[in-house]
């Protein structure tokens, strides 16, 4: 007792059967809360008195920021399991994350250049957050182009998970050094804006999003460590019971 | 690589530090003997700063503010291209193997060779940088809180580069990835340097900025070895 439930995670068909139980319980409350938020941020909420209907943007921007840095956590503790209990599903989790993770990494770039258009006048702006957000998705690149180099999957998992720890660690060091840097370069941008002071019907859509996203990303994440497992586990007996 | 032969006695002296020391003059008298691979290193270093003015403006007062970034970016690619020999002739040939066998903790060992690595590598681009930037219109009063900042900064991205090269260990198109990984872990290095050498240019106090820049290579000495040990130990499998 005690540790058993965290040890039958290691059993690839107990997860494979968990991770497609769960799926539609991340999957519909996500696609409901990001329906919902879409509507309440597009329509129901005011317009910015400084920025107009521009601020909408900040619906998806916000988020995916946001998502992304919690997915490198995410995947940087999922590698470090592997590597400690040395439990191969740990690192299938791992690897399912990288790919999301840069993605809503790129998104919230992309999102972020698109809100800076009208706001700043130009599309990229040495913003110390941007900046820092785009070190992560070199950190996201960097990650799956290790494992892409190594063509023995253990050694490939454990050498990605060293970086995916190096990386956590340096995380946080990058993203305060960046903003140091541009703090003394030049004036804060006008990208300040008070969290606290905005309004209800605002701040409500962006947090359910924010909901909305991260359950978004669980059922993702499910789907594809699904998909990792029938990858890893292909000429496993048991495969063949579940697909036939 | 199997756990007894870890514990099992190979040589007599089991003291850690004659080791470190022995690793450190080997490596030392290899390139008393082959010099050609730090001549490189460094006359990569030159020829990027020399291409700047050729590409930019000859202005020595439009050089003067590009100068910090110039000798840092081409300070980090001197030191990238050099790390990607830091651990592979020492794989190859098993000496890492017999490092693995010998009983002394790896990471104490990699450490060593990062140190003397550093010495080869990040030292002479440090005492050449002051020199560099006298081309580019920076006053050779300078020198002393650049020839600081880039030993500091050169010391931390050896030990981040260890780490990088223990990865990419054995890979075939080890170069490009190298930079890769090890970039992105650099960008803090590369921002306090910078900015230290900046200040130092402008004639303004760079103490904050080294001491972060210091910080981080006390962080980098702590940590990077370990990590390089356990990313030495899978690349070896």
């Amino acid at each position: 007792m005690g540790w058993a439930w965290f040890h039958r995670f290691g059993s690839p068909p107990h997860l494979y059967r968990l991770a497609g139980t769960l799926t539609p319980w991340f999957a519909w409350p996500a696609a409901i809360l990001i329906v919902g938020a879409l509507y309440l941020g597009l329509f129901v909420a005011p317009p910015d008195y400084q920025q107009g209907d521009g601020f909408r943007i900040i619906y998806v921007h916000a988020p995916s920021a946001w998502l992304a840095v919690m997915i490198y956590a995410v995947m940087a503790i999922a590698a470090g399991v592997g590597l400690i209990w040395r439990m191969k599903v740990a690192h299938a989790v791992a690897v399912s994350c990288a790919g999301v993770g840069a993605w809503f990494t790129a998104v919230s770039l992309v999102t972020g250049m698109l809100w800076g258009k009208p706001m700043w006048g130009t599309y990229w702006v040495w913003d110390p957050r941007l900046t820092a957000q785009l070190v992560l998705l070199f950190l996201f690149l960097g990650y799956m182009g290790l494992r892409s180099g190594i063509e023995d999957l253990g050694r490939a998992d454990r050498a990605s998970a060293v970086l995916a720890l190096v990386g956590v660690i340096n995380l946080p060091i990058i993203r305060y050094s960046v903003e140091w840097w541009n703090s003394i370069h030049q004036a804060p941008s006008v990208m300040k804006m008070d969290q606290p002071s905005m309004p209800m019907e605002m701040l409500a859509p962006l947090l359910m999003m924010l909901l909305g996203f991260s359950l978004y990303f669980g059922a993702v994440l499910l789907v594809r460590v699904r998909a990792e497992i029938l990858r890893r586990e292909r000429s496993a007996a048991w495969i063949r019971e579940v697909l036939s | 690589m199997s756990e007894g032969l870890h514990t099992q006695e190979v040589s007599r002296d089991t003291r850690l530090l004659p080791k470190c020391a022995a690793i450190v003059v080997r490596d030392l008298q290899l390139l008393v003997r082959r010099p050609g691979q730090m001549l490189q290193i460094l006359g990569f270093f030159v020829v990027v700063t020399v291409l700047f003015p050729l590409g930019y403006s000859p202005e020595l007062g439009k050089l003067r503010l590009i100068a910090p970034g110039v000798l840092w970016v081409g300070a980090l690619l001197a030191s990238l291209l050099a790390l990607e020999g830091l651990f592979r002739d020492d794989a190859e040939d098993g000496t890492l193997e017999q490092w693995l066998l010998c009983g002394q903790p790896l990471a104490a060992l990699l450490l060593a060779k990062t140190a003397v690595h550093w010495l080869l590598t990040g030292l002479p681009l440090t005492v050449l940088a002051p020199l560099l930037a006298v081309t580019l219109g920076v006053s050779i009063e300078a020198a002393p809180g650049i020839l600081l900042a880039l030993g500091l900064g050169t010391l931390a991205l050896s030990l981040i580069g260890s780490i990088a090269a223990g990865l990419t260990l054995g890979l075939r198109r080890g170069g490009v990835l190298l930079s890769l990984l090890s970039l992105p872990l650099a960008v803090p290095v590369l921002i306090f340097g910078a900015r230290a050498t900046e200040l130092v240019i402008q004639g303004d106090s760079p103490t904050a900025a080294l001491y972060l820049l210091a910080s981080l290579v006390v962080l980098a000495i702590t940590l990077a070895p370990l990590a390089a040990a356990a990313a030495v130990r899978i690349g070896l499998e």
